[in-house]
């Protein structure tokens, strides 16, 4: 379903369609359609669960004309990083919005500067000095505490403001797209598979929930059908993203509170995984399996063979290392009601993935849109209540089993599965037609949405990961709490950079 | 607590030894398999997403610095003489050497490289395989290789990631708080290459178009195995400089 409305009754409209919240903001973009006779345009996607599909608001701006709209921000708080980034990219004003800064185009970038318009200054070497400035506390004995981008350990750079009372952290600031490379323009004019490799590498950890959530926008511009055997080994490739990426987080986590014996446990735990990824896909990331239109490797006995004996010593290890955990009262100490975020808060943000479902919201698009062939396993949405830094590591111990639950059957599927076809030629694709797609990766769903041009190639593909919904609440998680809880906080959202910032 | 000390027991040793093959299906070096009366098809160059494949005398040449080993240029080789071996492609300065990796650890033991990772706009594919370093498969301190916190106390900045504009400052000023001498490895084919993503409003370049590198590995992302061949060159390389 595509609503079209005028900019000044987006509002409205988005009122309607988010159903008093049951229907969250699943993603907001704009798109630039004046080389095909039209004008500017912002796209509201919103989950529809009762429907298994995302319902479309577009307001069409006309051309030349004020690119002025009543913000939707006061009135749907996840829709502030978006009507940020909108800003940025095409000079769109939403007004009333009570925090326009820069988002994604830091200081380098001259004033004016709106690289997702068509007709942009394509002169990169231009620079320029916008401000940034970042939100601090004021007030006798406060004081700011700047970290990064360049940080101690190795991890992907942003930049964090805290305004400290003593040891309490009153506020955070976080700058972030740092590692903004412009894929999303990047991609632009190419046909599909020319821009699949950028995809992939749009983030390392979410290499194969990105590319499943762009091939499904691009198979849904075909009549084709992607065979049953190509989604097995889709699904398969998914849940082992997850497990790697759980199972690495759970050790990882410690590391925010210098529990050694555990972050090495899970290190250890997570290389087995990778290894294993190499042999269903020649490369540790999973890279280079899935197109459009199915995978590029089969399986065969072997390899599923080895993915089991793999799986069932990482599972009993696995096991232990809970055990481990929750046998530590300093540890529980540590991750009990600290970095919380309360089930309203994950509402009114639209959060996703774990986050979310540590904070009581029953989020997993595996379920809720039934993509691929989800609907033919067993397995559980866990949620947790609390909220805390333990909610969110329970959560992830208990998707982990889940996951295993998940592969074993799809590895019974495969080997029962007497079909050869892996791939389908998807032939020509519809195009000027906007096509979703989403999958789950290990942090929440990510969004993609896609629109070809006359020819086939890309016009717009905007990516929402799981990630991006998921920042701002980190923000308010840590408020509160005290400064040297803040690595073991962010530890447990465990949010890319990368594929927030494209 | 008992618990902690039996699982700690029970593993005893898990590091291993370094190898730079992987699983048959890795999409490692493409193997020399053209004869002398082959002509190239040039698909491959055509393909090739990165720009890494130039013909010379007819003959494709892989530049490996570039390369992000997609495999997309053995699927389109009409004669099926480009094939992707499971060994690694090394580190730039080592392509001449191959040495062996038993020896060189022996003559590493006794000095140390202190390193500083920099992403300068990754897709964080090569961070994790660096936070991979340093768990007990591949334990990077026993080469007496450690990363350090500032780059005050490094003699070499790791960078991963293409330049990106956001991040263009941060590198120059962290290669300038490095104290001489100093090194720049650029690690993964973003770094050392350049061309993953093409050029973009936001990509400044390679690594080398921002600061002076000394090493590039190849890999997308380079296994960590590539990694340690890498590190220990690097150790070579500062002994040098010293």
């Amino acid at each position: 379903m595509v609503m079209r409305v005028k900019p000044e009754n987006l509002r409205g409209a988005a009122n309607i369609c988010s159903d008093g919240g049951k229907h969250p903001l699943a993603a907001m973009f704009g798109a630039d359609e004046t080389h095909r006779g039209g004008g500017l345009a912002i796209y509201c996607l919103f989950y529809n669960t009762e429907k298994r599909s995302l319902d479309t608001v577009k307001a069409e701006f006309p051309a030349d004309g004020p690119l002025n709209y009543p913000c939707l921000t006061t009135l749907l708080p996840a829709a502030a990083w978006y009507e940020r980034e909108l800003h940025d990219m095409f000079g769109f004003i939403p007004e009333n919005h009570p925090d326009l800064r820069p988002l994604v185009l830091h200081e380098s970038f001259p004033k004016g500067f709106h690289p997702l318009l068509k007709r942009y200054n394509k002169d990169f070497q231009v620079r320029g000095s916008r401000q940034y400035e970042m939100i601090a506390a004021n007030g006798e004995g406060l004081y700011e505490v700047p970290v990064g981008p360049i940080h101690a350990g190795i991890i992907e750079p942003g930049h964090f403001r805290f305004s400290q009372a003593g040891e309490a952290m009153l506020q955070l600031d976080a700058k972030l797209f740092f590692t903004h490379r412009g894929i999303e323009k990047a991609v632009e004019g190419k046909t599909p598979m020319e821009a699949l490799h950028m995809v992939e590498r749009i983030c390392g950890a979410c290499t194969v929930a990105n590319t499943l959530s762009f091939c499904q926008a691009v198979e849904k511009l075909s009549d084709a059908q992607v065979p049953k055997r190509a989604w097995l080994i889709r699904t398969l490739a998914a849940e082992l993203e997850r497990l790697y990426n759980h199972v690495g987080d759970t050790g990882n986590v410690c590391a925010g509170v210098g529990f050694s014996p555990v972050i090495s446990m899970g290190a250890r735990l997570k290389e087995y995984l990778m290894q294993l990824d190499e042999v269903l896909a020649g490369n540790r990331f999973l890279r280079g399996l899935i197109i459009p239109g199915g995978v590029r490797y089969d399986v065969d006995e072997h390899i599923l063979e080895e993915i089991v004996e793999v799986l069932h010593e990482v599972e009993k290890e696995y096991i232990n290392i809970e055990h481990i955990m929750w046998e530590q009262n300093s540890f529980i100490n540590r991750v009990r009601t600290t970095g919380v975020i309360k089930e309203l808060t994950a509402f009114e943000l639209a959060m996703v993935g774990v986050g979310a479902r540590a904070s009581s919201l029953t989020r997993d698009s595996r379920k809720d849109m039934g993509y691929g062939i989800y609907d033919e396993f067993d397995f559980n949405v866990v949620t947790e209540s609390s909220g805390d830094v333990e909610a969110r590591i329970k959560v992830r111990i208990a998707e982990v089993k889940e996951s295993l639950k998940i592969v074993r059957q799809v590895i019974t599927a495969l080997r029962y599965d007497n079909s050869t076809e892996i791939a389908v030629d998807l032939g020509t694709l519809r195009t000027l037609e906007g096509s979703w797609g989403i999958s789950e990766s290990a942090r929440g769903d990510n969004v993609h949405w896609l629109m070809l041009d006359e020819e086939g190639r890309i016009d717009r593909l905007f990516v929402r990961s799981a990630s991006y919904p998921n920042w701002p609440a980190l923000t308010i998680a840590v408020q509160g709490d005290i400064i040297p809880d803040f690595p073991l906080i962010n530890k447990s959202f465990e949010l890319c950079y990368a594929c927030l910032d494209r | 607590m008992l618990k902690i000390i039996e699982a700690i027991l029970a593993k005893r040793i898990v590091t291993e030894n370094v190898k730079t093959t992987g699983d048959k299906r890795m999409r490692g070096q493409l193997n020399n398999m053209y004869g002398k009366n082959y002509t190239c098809c040039g698909a491959c160059v055509q393909v090739c997403p990165v720009n890494a494949i130039t013909l010379v005398d007819g003959k494709p040449e892989i530049d490996y610095k570039k390369c992000i080993f997609c495999g997309r240029c053995v699927e389109v080789c009409a004669e099926k003489v480009l094939q992707h071996s499971n060994k690694e492609a090394l580190a730039e300065i080592l392509t001449d050497a191959q040495v062996e990796v038993k020896e060189m650890v022996t003559a590493k033991l006794g000095r140390s490289l202190h390193v500083r990772h920099v992403d300068a706009g990754s897709c964080n594919a090569c961070d994790f395989e660096m936070c991979a370093l340093s768990n007990p498969i591949y334990d990077l301190h026993r080469y007496g290789i450690a990363f350090v916190a500032s780059p005050r106390h490094a003699d070499m900045i790791m960078v991963t990631g293409v330049v990106s504009r956001n991040l263009e400052q941060a590198l120059r000023m962290t290669y300038e708080a490095m104290p001489e001498p100093r090194l720049v490895m650029a690690c993964g084919a973003c770094a050392a290459g350049g061309e993953t993503y093409g050029s973009t409003y936001a990509i400044v370049g390679k690594v080398s178009d921002v600061v002076p590198v000394d090493i590039a590995v190849p890999g997308c992302p380079p296994r960590p195995s590539a990694m340690i061949v890498a590190l220990c060159a690097a150790a070579d390389l500062l002994k040098e400089r010293m």
